[in-house]
């Protein structure tokens, strides 16, 4: 019996020092296989005599599973470092760029004018355009401006030929909404519009949202209430506005907006954001509705301006040249 | 319209500090644009009278003065100045004096003489821009004096930006009243005292166009004194108002505007001939204005004439010759009311800008020129005498507006504003104004001043309460009620969501002008039916555009300047075409040039192709859920061989291809560069999803090797399958093509793959062999295509 403890511990020595499945098998057969030294004992048993044949057959099968169990467990772990020095080989660089496609984005003028029809469609308010080129009725006389008016130079107008304009604000949509729809109104309208100058502080053509609402309980003071949470609500910031007497001809009362803009230096000052009223009564009419029954109020607001207050843009011009360098900031 | 503020509180004189006064005029609507020091920052500047002079020995230009300062001894000042004379009383800063920008005076050697102080212009004291020499003060100025004193220069030029419709404001007066009624402080008029008539001469006046010129004051003032001067506070309050003192008489009518509103004119008598005439002008007629400038005039200009010449073009500028000058002794001053809408763009019509237009365009009192007449004759006869002729009054009542009585009910207030006002504090307010107000149970019944031309109807009144309480100072109020659910229809594609579609595939968004120069659109279309400026800035922004390409290529162009080697990008807006009547078209656009990726390591480096910006189309073009192919184009801006239009649902809505290389080379640009447009509106309609029964049965692919002729399109084949095996294809997919020597010239290999699938079973291979055998007869009879294996 000191034989087979001698045998099992060769052989349990043996396996641990196996490295791959081959060396493993050759240990297999050597101790167990037909002519194994295990195999070999257990065809001897037969020589002995019974009474102890019982207990040594007991003895070797139990050598007998436990080599295999040490088979089993060693072919298992080279199964798993095999594995492993196969997946370690397959190693890579993970720091080199991964293959993305190029990412591009909106305008900063649309994802502006995105960001004020989204504010107030939060407040009901509906998408609506009009034509750029425009007639005379639509941007000037329905808005109250009879022709000659010197209000008139306060927009300087391209013409065409047939007495055709290029709308120089959003302001003709209220009319077309008015006469399309029916009060309650409540209608945003974004879009191009255009006026014959150019310097540094103008381009020819730029950006307008106009915001219309009719119903019997328009009020001015609402109005300063609705303007006061969107400019809170746009620059997420509590700012101080300031409605100041002016004039247009389509709305009476009129008003611009000042904000109390923080400069660079600390110091605060009040800037002109928005113009708005409320909406004259001769301009109801023209839109179809009565105004001994409705109120309304209006207002527009340049988008390039909120745009550069946002986003620190100092020159009004960088948006129309398109120069990638500056669009892809507006991520 | 600028104003000195010390002119300001001779009107009314709020306990208010300058800072005070401007922020209150700001919240009044009369927004103040720039508050401007009536002189600039000096010191030790006194009135000085030149007493003796020579020319200096070695500069021609330098004068060696003596100059007189009251006491003491005579000063010895080197002068540059043409107008340097013994008499002349001019400012002189003395040693130790500090002018403007700090710059101080020291006793100096100019070529050797000595000079002890320098005599001033405007320039260098900041009273002007600009000047001819010398401040030349009136003999009577105190010598010795300071000069900050004598010419009260402790004031504030306020510049302040009327809006159209406060015309009443283009005086001290409408200022001062708006003022006083928001302090509630009294209002100081000037008082007018009627002069004595002391002759009887008159000129007649034939008022022609009673419609346009309801009201026409003259008087003929004889034998003023032509050698007199403009008295320095005068001089100083129009300076303060940026109009330059030129002659008693023109100066005094200025004033006049300025005081009361009125603008005035003032013609030399020996150069009418007869009478006066007011009439409106004739097609071809012409006029030669005092800055000499020849205008041409038509039926629409109204005119004062004599019996043969034009005199002016009436409120907006005299004629040359018959106004005022040094020679003139004898004046004829008119004082009128002109209809607005006749005046109204008269003056940019004929390129001239005038104080008086600027004015009678906006409206002036019709029941002021009488007290202005009186106000211009007064100063007139203060500073240079003469004889009062009496007023001739020409006026059609029929044609002269008359003070309106508007109602402001309660109620509207009220529905208007949503905050309450006090009756009491309405009716102050209004007369506070100058209205007069009757107060009734319900509403006020207000008569504004004829001055004011803005108060037509209730809103106006209530504008000027809201005004006069303080539109900061009025409360705000949430937007309640009047809610709707709007609609949200749900078989249109967003806008945003195909610009952020477009975003993900790459393209960045542009937005280029809608005006291109003709000789950026002609590289791209005819201009046939193009819309042209009638008043553009430059030629570069002449046309409107037809096509997005022109503003797009500049884009590429532009960007590849600046380093930018592969470049997507898309714009959407309208496109503008003269048909029947004017159609404006949203488009869309996406624009392509350079590599298919970004440089990489690991991916291919190709340029980009017709396919890339194909597949980027198509998954626009799959969001309709409806049939689109590619139908073959002649689009002259494009490649010829690369280019297709589009068609979605069986409508071209648009073109896709490459731009022609000479196209390109033209506009400077090296690279291939491809584009679409379509006609946004159609790629936007969509259907709802519907579900359909997803088939638990397996699909099969069939895959189809051939060899087709360079002529034959691949559309051609796939509509032979899909008419055969429609019912049966889920998918359809092209795995290769190959072009070389082994296959022919003009031919190439193509490989479709076919997924088929049934709904109520499996295909069995027998089955799908049959519907295979079918296909490819049918490709071969039809296109004669030979078939390479399945």
């Amino acid at each position: 019996m000191e034989n087979l403890n001698q045998i099992l511990e060769k052989a349990i020595t043996a396996i641990s020092e196996a490295t791959n499945n081959q060396a493993l098998e050759d240990i297999r057969v050597a101790y167990l296989g037909k002519k194994g030294t295990i195999t070999s004992q257990l065809k001897q048993l037969g020589t002995l005599a019974s009474e102890l044949r019982r207990e040594a057959g007991v003895e070797i099968n139990k050598a007998k599973g436990k080599l295999q169990q040490e088979i089993q467990v060693r072919r298992n772990f080279l199964q798993i470092k095999e594995l492993e020095e196969k997946l370690n080989a397959e190693s890579i660089d993970i720091t080199l760029p991964g293959r993305k496609a190029k990412n591009a984005n909106l305008h900063p003028v649309t994802r502006t004018m995105n960001r004020i029809t989204n504010l107030f469609a939060g407040l009901g308010f509906e998408v609506k355009t009009g034509p750029e080129i425009e007639d005379d009725y639509h941007n000037f006389e329905a808005l109250n401006f009879p022709a000659h008016h010197p209000a008139r130079t306060m927009h300087d107008t391209f013409w065409f030929n047939d007495g055709h304009l290029l709308r120089t604000h959003t302001s003709p949509v209220q009319i077309r909404a008015m006469k399309h729809m029916e009060p309650p109104i409540k209608i945003i309208a974004p879009g191009r519009v255009y006026r014959s100058d150019s310097d540094q502080t103008h381009t020819p053509m730029f950006h307008q949202v106009e915001g219309l609402v009719i119903g019997k309980t328009v009020t001015f003071a609402s109005l300063k209430g609705v303007l006061n949470q969107f400019v809170n609500a746009f620059f997420e910031k509590d700012l101080e506005i300031r409605l100041r007497p002016s004039y247009f001809p389509f709305t009476e009362p009129s008003a611009e907006v000042d904000v109390e803009w923080q400069k660079d230096d600390g110091s605060t000052s009040w800037l002109e954001v928005l113009g708005c009223g409320m909406v004259h009564p001769n301009v109801l009419r023209a839109g179809g509705i009565d105004p001994e029954i409705y109120t309304g109020f209006a207002f527009g607001l340049g988008v390039e301006r909120f745009a550069m207050l946002r986003y620190g843009v100092k020159d009004l011009r960088q948006f129309f040249e398109n120069d990638i360098a500056f669009l892809k900031q507006f991520k | 319209m600028k104003i000195s503020e010390n002119w300001l509180r001779e009107w009314v004189n709020p306990k208010i500090s300058t800072d005070e006064l401007v922020e209150q005029l700001t919240m009044l609507g009369l927004e103040v644009d720039d508050v401007i020091p009536a002189a600039g920052d000096f010191s030790n500047v006194v009135i000085a009278k030149i007493v003796a002079i020579e020319k200096h020995p070695d500069a021609d230009k330098l004068n060696v003065c003596q100059v007189s300062v009251g006491s003491g001894d005579k000063l010895q000042i080197v002068c540059g100045a043409p107008n340097a004379r013994v008499g002349l009383i001019a400012p002189l800063a003395k040693i130790g004096a500090v002018l403007p920008n700090n710059f101080k005076i020291k006793k100096s050697k100019l070529r050797g003489i000595e000079s002890f102080g320098m005599l001033c212009s405007d320039v260098e004291l900041g009273l002007s821009d600009d000047s001819a020499g010398l401040k030349e003060l009136p003999m009577d100025a105190p010598v010795g004096n300071n000069i900050r004193e004598y010419l009260d220069l402790e004031d504030t030029i306020i510049d302040i930006d009327i809006t159209p419709n406060r015309a009443d404001c283009f005086c001290a007066k409408g200022i001062a009243i708006d003022v006083a009624c928001l302090n509630d402080v009294d209002l100081t008029k000037p008082v007018i005292n009627e002069q004595d008539v002391s002759h009887t001469d008159k000129i007649v006046v034939n008022l022609k166009a009673e419609n346009q010129c309801p009201r026409y004051l003259c008087r003929v003032i004889s034998n003023i004194d032509n050698s007199k001067t403009t008295p320095i506070w005068m001089q100083e309050k129009l300076r303060r108002s940026g109009i330059r003192s030129i002659h008693p008489v023109v100066d005094v009518t200025n004033y006049v505007m300025l005081e009361l509103g009125q603008p005035m004119h003032g013609f030399d008598k020996a150069a009418i001939n007869s009478s006066i005439t007011i009439k409106m002008a004739e097609n071809g007629d012409k006029t030669t204005l005092l800055d000499g400038k020849e205008v041409k005039l038509d039926d629409s200009f109204l005119m004062i004439a004599d019996d043969e010449n034009y005199l002016a073009i009436a409120g907006v500028m005299g004629s040359l010759n018959s106004g005022c000058n040094e020679k003139t002794t004898d004046i004829v001053l008119e004082s009128a009311y002109f209809d607005p809408a006749t005046i109204m763009g008269k003056s940019r019509d004929i390129g001239v800008h005038t104080e008086s237009a600027l004015r009678f365009e906006r409206g002036v009192d019709p029941y002021l020129q009488e007290q202005a007449m009186h106000r211009a004759t007064e100063l007139i006869i203060d500073i240079c005498g003469g004889e009062i002729g009496p007023i001739t009054t020409t006026q059609s009542d029929e044609f002269l507006p008359s003070a309106k009585e508007i109602t402001l009910t309660k109620n509207k207030l009220a529905r208007v504003l949503g905050f309450g006002v006090l009756d009491s504090q309405v009716t102050s307010i209004l007369t506070g104004l100058n209205m007069s107000v009757k107060v009734q149970e319900d509403c006020w019944k207000v008569t504004a001043p004829t001055s004011r031309f803005d108060m037509d109807i209730e809103e106006d009144l209530i504008e000027e309460i809201v005004r006069m309480i303080g539109y900061d100072k009025m409360p705000s109020a949430n937007l309640f009620g009047e809610s709707v659910i709007m609609q949200l229809p749900e078989a249109i594609v967003n806008a945003n969501h195909l610009k952020k579609q477009l975003n993900t595939l790459g393209y960045m968004e542009a937005i280029n002008y809608s005006f291109v120069s003709e000789k950026q659109l002609t590289n791209y279309e005819k201009l046939d039916d193009s819309i042209a400026l009638k008043n553009p800035l430059t030629e570069e922004f002449a046309i409107m555009r037809t096509t997005l390409l022109p503003g797009m290529m500049e884009t590429i162009k532009y960007n590849l300047r600046r380093q930018n080697d592969s470049i997507k990008m898309f714009e959407t807006g309208h496109v503008f075409h003269q048909k029947e009547t004017i159609v404006e078209d949203q488009k869309i656009m996406a624009i392509c040039t350079g590599k298919r990726n970004p440089e990489h390591w690991g991916m291919v480096k190709e340029a980009i192709d017709f396919y890339d910006l194909k597949g980027d189309l198509e998954s626009l073009l799959e969001n309709t859920k409806s049939n689109y192919n590619f139908d073959k184009s002649t689009h002259s801006f494009l490649h010829p061989g690369r280019q297709a239009n589009v068609v979605l649902a069986g409508k071209t809505i648009g073109w896709i291809g490459q731009i022609h290389p000479e196209t390109c080379r033209r506009i400077g640009i090296k690279k291939d560069v491809y584009a679409f447009e379509l006609s946004q509106f159609y790629i936007q309609q969509t259907s709802l999803p519907l579900f359909e029964d997803i088939s638990k049965f397996p699909s099969v692919r069939r895959d189809i090797a051939m060899v087709v002729d360079n002529a034959i399109s691949y559309q051609q084949i796939k509509d032979i399958i899909t008419d055969n095996i429609n019912k049966y294809l889920v998918d359809i997919v092209v795995f290769d093509q190959y072009q070389g020597e082994n296959i022919g010239q003009n031919k190439r290999s193509l490989a479709v793959g076919l997924v088929l699938q049934q709904n109520n079973s499996t295909f069995e291979d027998k089955d799908v062999d049959k519907l295979m055998t079918k296909v490819l007869n049918s490709i071969q009879d039809k296109l004669g295509v030979e078939i390479r294996g399945l």
